[in-house]
């Protein structure tokens, strides 16, 4: 094998497939990043780690087609340090070597003939426009549980109907519900599946600058499986296992009162406020007939208090959230305003962005929390 | 440390047998030992009367029998220690705002604040007067310490105990210890004894003489610059007043070892309940569950689990433990379980999903299985070690309380029984519907022998009734007040 490529496409693609190598690996080749040059001038690389592969294909000038398998993470770190010349990657015998410039590092390589057969991508089922995609996947994926004790809900639920898709994610807490359209290949076409949301935020980032993302999923056979290409990038992952709890039920069908406030606005002040909550202890929220009061510390404790102009609709109301919490939902919104929908002060509240003072929400994302309770 | 003498250690005399012998006046003067009843119970507390047969604190109530076979054997009455308690910690509060209180029956207090200047001759007065404040409220004698130092004062605490007062002059610290045991300084148990006569010193002026290098060769760098330190008189701890509980536990002592997972867990979830109960009732919720696990030959590990929000859900609660136990290997047998939880907090992040998934523990918790009710003792003891194995439990004991008890909120009596047959303990408060308030004084074989008297009486009469004798319900502990009253009886 023997290929020369820019330094810039290689770094980027060992980057991008480098990020699936698992830290430890099962068996020492899953380490490896799998190099494969061909004939007609393309290089790719691939890694697995049983749950989650990626293939990128990058143009090379490929003189001898070959494959080679070599530390991902070796391999990673040298590319993204490559002066900007391009790069000579030649295998000889047991070791690969590149060449950049007047930098030549030699590398030892595994047996190919040990590594797994990487996942064939299912059919294409759709497209959704890459920043959009992105866009959703971060405003769900902040909701998504890191309790590996409970996996279901470490993933984030993708609902297919139509040429509509619905995420959710929640970690017992918050609720977050995004409806993003999207193209799909059969316009009659229900399914749902469940992907860990590290990986689908990894994937929604890493694809969300192509126009274009081809979203493909196999779902009711032996393997469930999700896959994601864009731009010469591809990634497959294994779906989450298990029943997802029937979490859209949990949004309150009446709202007794709403309030409206500028995002940004309070977010400053939730932040200041919560520079006194220790371990985040609650902010309470107060909202009057055009103003929201926020307080947080009490008895011995710091305490901080500040008001923001709001408007009210509906009784006066007083309740209390975690502030981490409230400031993850507030930076997912998007919007100049934030709409906050209650029922009781012990319900959850729903976080809804708005625009235009005077219209309505807009209904494509809603953050559903879980108030706190204090005591006495 | 301090230049002047203003810290002070009170301790008061034999806590709880003392309160059972002011509530009990057919008690007074008599051996008093109060512990777990159990074949397995250990001495919480013996009385001065019951310490001259040689009984002392956890011992075995085996051994305390075959000592003192002729003593009132109680089961310990929380509820009314904490009322006592609460009295004298109110009296201390008085003198200073800076006071740490280690259990329900010890307390540090800093007079900085209020007396920075104070001498010898003031604070014997001040000291005094607390003494004598305490005797008029609760008829309960204390004995203090002071000095320069909470090391100084702790060990004058106990130089003139009982009803006793000792304040040390500052400078004279160094010959004050000199002549004493290795073993009356904090942080030394049975091991670090041991380690220490064998380098030939015996007496705390042995380690004091020693080059500070020597004793951290042999003890380690934290531990043995400590220990020489406090071997010089030389203590820089400050007082660490307590605001709020840190922590609530509770523990059982098995009758026999127990190897059983389900047993253990159908224990461990009637203790979780009382410990859920317990701070609800504050209105609390907690963060950090905690298990200790005592073996047959009294190794002992605590596990800890920290979940990521605040919980008063027992089945949450039950969960973790669930975990942590299963952790622990009890093939060899388990003689004391322990369960606990820290990291209060007095606001709960509520649940999306509680309704969603069940409460199934919860549920299983109903049918639990009827346990032994033998020494059920719940503390505080500050915040938890997320791992800790203790080898020695006399040193292990010695390390907690240097650590700082902090507020001791003992679980008390049974939880609701809903059983037919009540479970009345010796020394239990019981009323009759026409006697009056009294006390058991035993039960078994289907009766229950109560003495009807109280604080102020005088020794009562007794009487035996069938356990399930409609007239008899559980009583609240006697209050005692009237100080002009507790001085006429008690002196």
């Amino acid at each position: 094998m023997k290929f020369r490529v820019e330094r810039d496409a290689l770094a980027d693609a060992v980057a991008w497939a480098a990020r699936a190598l698992p830290s430890r690996p099962p068996v020492p080749v899953l380490a490896g990043l799998l190099l494969e040059a061909d004939e007609v001038g393309v290089l790719r690389l691939s890694s697995f780690d049983y749950e989650v592969s990626a293939r990128v294909e990058v143009p090379a000038e490929v003189i001898d087609a070959g494959t080679a398998l070599v530390s991902g993470k070796l391999l990673a770190d040298i590319s993204r340090s490559l002066p900007s010349k391009p790069v000579d990657v030649t295998t000889d015998g047991s070791k690969v070597s590149v060449t950049c410039g007047s930098g030549r590092f030699t590398l030892l390589t595994m047996p190919v003939e040990e590594y797994p057969t990487l996942p064939v991508m299912p059919d294409a089922s759709g497209t959704v426009a890459g920043d959009i995609f992105t866009q959703a996947v971060g405003q769900v994926s902040i909701a998504a549980s890191r309790d590996e004790t409970l996996p279901i809900l470490t993933g984030i639920r993708c609902e297919i109907e139509g040429d509509q898709i619905t995420l959710l994610a929640t970690d017992r807490y918050r609720l977050a519900m995004r409806t993003l359209p999207w193209h799909p290949g059969d316009p009659g076409q229900s399914s749902v599946a469940l992907v860990r949301a590290r990986t689908l935020s990894d994937v929604a980032k890493a694809l969300g600058t192509s126009a274009d993302v081809t979203l493909a999923l196999t779902t009711g056979g032996a393997t469930e499986m999700i896959g994601f290409e864009a731009g010469g990038r591809r990634t497959t992952s294994l779906l989450v296992e298990g029943d997802y709890p029937k979490v859209r039920a949990l949004f309150p069908d009446t709202v007794a009162t709403y309030a409206l406030v500028g995002t940004q606005a309070l977010t400053d002040a939730v932040k200041r406020v919560a520079l006194v909550a220790e371990r985040n202890t609650p902010v309470r929220l107060t909202f009057t007939e055009g103003l929201l009061t926020l307080e947080a510390g009490q008895g011995e404790d710091a305490q901080a208090s500040e008001a923001v102009e709001s408007t009210l609709v509906g009784d006066e109301l007083s309740i209390a959230f975690n502030p981490q919490f409230l400031l993850d939902g507030l930076g997912a919104l998007n919007s100049p305003l934030v709409r906050l929908s209650f029922t009781q002060p012990t319900k959850p509240a729903v976080l809804s962005p708005q625009t235009d003072p005077e219209g309505s929400d807009d209904s494509s994302y809603r953050y559903l929390l879980m108030p706190v309770r204090i005591a006495g | 440390m301090r230049t002047r003498p203003v810290i002070l250690h009170l301790d008061l005399d034999a806590f709880f047998s003392a309160v059972e012998q002011l509530h009990k006046p057919s008690l007074r003067g008599k051996p008093v030992i109060v512990g777990g009843t159990g074949r397995r119970g250990v001495v919480s507390t013996a009385s001065y009367e019951a310490r001259t047969f040689g009984v002392g604190s956890a011992m075995s109530i085996f051994e305390a029998r075959r000592r003192c076979p002729n003593a009132a054997y109680l089961t310990p009455r929380f509820q009314a220690y904490r009322a006592a308690s609460r009295v004298v910690m109110a009296h201390l509060a008085e003198v200073s705002p800076i006071v740490e209180q280690v259990s329900v029956d010890e307390a540090y207090v800093d007079l900085t604040p209020t007396a920075p200047g104070i001498d010898v001759a003031g604070v014997t007065e001040l000291a005094e007067e607390i003494r004598r404040r305490i005797h008029e409220s609760t008829g309960l004698t204390a004995s203090i310490g002071a000095g320069t130092s909470k090391l100084i004062a702790k060990i004058g605490s106990d130089l003139n105990k009982p009803d006793g007062l000792t304040v040390v002059a500052p400078g004279a610290e160094r010959e004050l210890l000199a002549p004493m045991p290795v073993r009356k300084l904090p942080g030394i148990g049975p091991a670090t004894q041991d380690r220490l006569h064998k380098y030939g010193m015996h007496t705390i002026g042995e380690v004091a003489a020693v080059p500070g290098k020597e004793i951290i060769g042999i003890l380690g760098k934290a531990h043995g610059s400590a220990v020489h330190q406090h071997a010089q008189g030389i203590d820089n701890r400050e007082l660490e007043p307590e605001r709020d509980a840190k922590s609530v536990s509770a523990e059982e002592t098995f009758s026999t070892d127990l190897t059983d997972r389900r047993e253990l867990m159908a224990h461990a979830r009637r203790m979780a309940g009382r410990v859920v109960g317990r701070i609800t009732q504050d209105g609390l919720c907690a963060r950090t569950i905690t298990i200790k696990v005592r073996s047959y030959d009294f190794s002992t590990i605590t596990r800890s689990f920290t979940l990521d929000q605040p919980t008063d859900s027992l089945s949450k609660i039950m969960a973790s433990i669930r975990q942590l136990l299963d952790a622990v290997d009890v093939s060899d047998g388990v003689r004391l379980l322990g369960v606990g939880v820290a990291g209060l907090t007095d606001f709960a992040q509520t649940d999306l999903l509680a309704d969603l998934f069940g409460e199934r523990d919860e549920a299983e918790g109903e049918a639990g299985e009827p346990v032994d009710p033998e020494a059920v003792v719940v503390s505080d003891r500050g915040p938890i070690l997320a791992t800790a194995v203790e080898r020695d439990p006399v040193e292990a004991q010695e390390v907690h309380a240097s650590k700082g008890f902090g507020w001791t909120a003992e679980l008390d009596d049974s939880p609701p029984d809903t059983s037919e047959v009540p479970d009345w303990r010796p020394g239990q408060d019981i009323v009759h519907a026409e006697r009056g308030p009294g006390w058991v004084q035993g039960a078994g074989l289907g009766r229950v022998t109560v003495r009807f008297e109280g604080p102020h009486t005088g020794p009562g009469p007794i009487k035996t009734f069938r356990v399930n004798d409609p007239d008899l319900s559980p009583g609240e502990p006697p209050v005692w007040q009237r100080p002009e009253e507790a001085l006429r009886i008690h002196r």
